[in-house]
Order: C-alpha cells, then sequence, then structure tokens
C-alpha cells in the first residue's frame, strides 16, 4: 500500500504537461517542438499508470493502455523526425515561422 | 516524514527540474538532454506506482530510442548556437493561457480520490501485462504492429532522397 495520494501524481503530470505545452507553443525549434509533445504525451502517460492504481475499478488495464499510447507516440516521433528531414532538404530551415508555403 | 514520500519529492524534482531545464536552456543538444532527466524520473514514478515493465519500456524507447532518433534530428540539421528569441507578448499571453488552465486543473485534482487503490499490481506485473495483452486486447496489439510497419515504411519513403523527381 501506498501513502503518496493520488493528487501528487495528478499534480506532476500536471506541470509536466503545462510545460510541453509552453515548449510547443513558444520554441521556434522544431525539433524542439516535436520533443514537447513527446513531453506532453509523456504526462498523459503518468495520468493512464496513476489511475490504473488508484482510479475507480483500478486494475492492469490502465498499464496495458499506457503501452498502446508508447508505441503511437514513438510512430509519430519517427515520422515526424522524417517530415522535418524532408523539409529540411527543400527549404534549409528548421524554423517554424518559416515554414508557411501553405499560407501563401 | 516516511522514506516513499523522500523518493516520491526526488523523482518529483528530478521530472521537473529536467521540464524546466529543456525551457531555459539555449542549446538544443542540451535541451534533449535535460529531456533525459524528465523521462529517467517518470520512469521511477512507475515503479512507485507499481508498474514495473512500463518503467522498463520508457527507459528503452524514451531515454533510449527517441533521445537518440531526435539527436539524429538535431544533428542532421543545421542550427544556430542560440535560439531565435521568440516575441516577450507572445510568450506572455501563451504564459497567461497556460497558468489559467493550471489553475484550473489543479482545483480539479487538488482533492481527487478514487476510493481504494490496487493492490495486486506488483504480483508479477509483467506477467499481468502479458495476459491482458494477449488475452483482452490482442487486436489492438496487432493493429499497433501494423501502424509500426506503416510508421517506418512511411519515414523512409519521406526521409530518402527523391531522385526520380529531380531529373524531371
Amino acid at each position: 500500500m501506498s501513502s503518496i495520494p493520488l493528487s501528487a501524481f495528478l499534480l506532476t503530470a500536471l506541470l509536466l504537461f503545462c510545460i510541453g505545452l509552453y515548449g510547443a507553443l513558444t520554441k521556434r525549434n522544431a525539433v524542439i517542438v516535436l520533443i514537447s509533445i513527446e513531453l506532453m504525451l509523456n504526462a498523459v502517460n503518468l495520468n493512464l499508470v496513476a489511475f490504473a492504481k488508484y482510479g475507480v475499478g483500478a486494475s492492469i488495464r490502465g498499464q496495458v493502455f499506457s503501452l498502446f499510447t508508447i508505441t503511437v507516440a514513438a510512430a509519430e516521433a519517427a515520422v515526424g523526425l522524417a517530415i522535418l528531414i524532408a523539409l529540411y532538404r527543400n527549404r534549409a530551415t528548421v524554423n517554424v515561422d518559416e515554414m508557411n508555403t501553405l499560407k501563401k | 516524514m516516511n522514506g516513499e514520500l523522500l523518493v516520491f519529492l526526488f523523482l518529483f524534482l528530478v521530472t521537473i527540474t529536467g521540464g524546466l531545464l529543456m525551457i531555459n536552456l539555449s542549446k538544443v543538444i542540451h535541451m534533449v538532454m535535460a529531456l533525459v532527466l524528465t523521462f529517467l524520473g517518470i520512469a521511477g514514478l512507475y515503479v512507485m506506482l507499481s508498474a514495473e515493465f512500463v518503467a522498463v519500456v520508457q527507459v528503452l524507447i524514451y531515454s533510449g530510442a527517441i533521445t537518440i532518433i531526435m539527436l539524429f534530428g538535431i544533428m542532421l540539421t543545421k542550427h544556430t548556437e542560440e535560439e531565435p528569441k521568440t516575441s516577450w507578448a507572445k510568450k506572455g499571453i501563451v504564459l497567461t493561457v497556460i497558468t489559467a488552465f493550471f489553475f484550473i486543473v489543479f482545483k480539479g485534482i487538488r482533492t481527487m480520490s478514487l476510493g481504494p487503490q490496487a493492490d495486486k499490481l506488483h504480483e508479477n506485473n509483467t506477467e499481468q501485462v502479458g495476459l491482458m495483452l494477449f488475452t483482452d486486447y490482442v487486436i489492438p496489439f496487432e493493429l499497433v504492429s501494423v501502424v509500426l510497419l506503416v510508421a517506418l515504411v512511411g519515414a523512409i519513403i519521406l526521409a530518402k532522397k527523391d531522385e526520380e523527381g529531380e531529373e524531371q
């Protein structure tokens, strides 16, 4: 039995999510934006595992679900980076402000 | 103050420090390295939540694979030494919105308690995960393998040099 309350883990996840959101919205480097999104996904995973232990009808299902999320996040990182490299080859920049071809 | 609380506070500080360093450091490589700290802290929190298998997967996938792939992404592209600055006005607006979001959610989770906690998760954790994965969730499991294959092939096709296109 653990003596740490559920809200402590949820607070950690909330702080991580806020940091990731701030990074994704303010950073100008596309690699860092991708990494910030990974951080937000990590916060969600932490919530899933926390609710797997503390939630209503707590069971192992939350942990299994977080494994699926990790898999999809890994696929997202690979595809995102491939798009980034293809874009860098054409535009020679990783600054998200200069990625505005669709706006023109 | 018991030992469990001390361990939690340590992991909490490690996790949040990594995130804050990521926001504040100026070199891109250092940011990714700070993120490794966060990923390891989260793996420790998973162990505290009796999710040993997920913790090992976290270390393998995030601290290992995703960090390395991001480092490759940084080294294959050219970066100016200093991050181009975002305007203070935009930073201020984003910070205000995020702080408001934080306090709204914090108000909801502050006293959250959802009854008794599960006490059998740590017994043969990997076996439990495996049983659940190959009985109830076998179809999502197979679908996820297709997703990984598609992502792998898609990433290769996107990133490889388009030689036929250049000849035209």
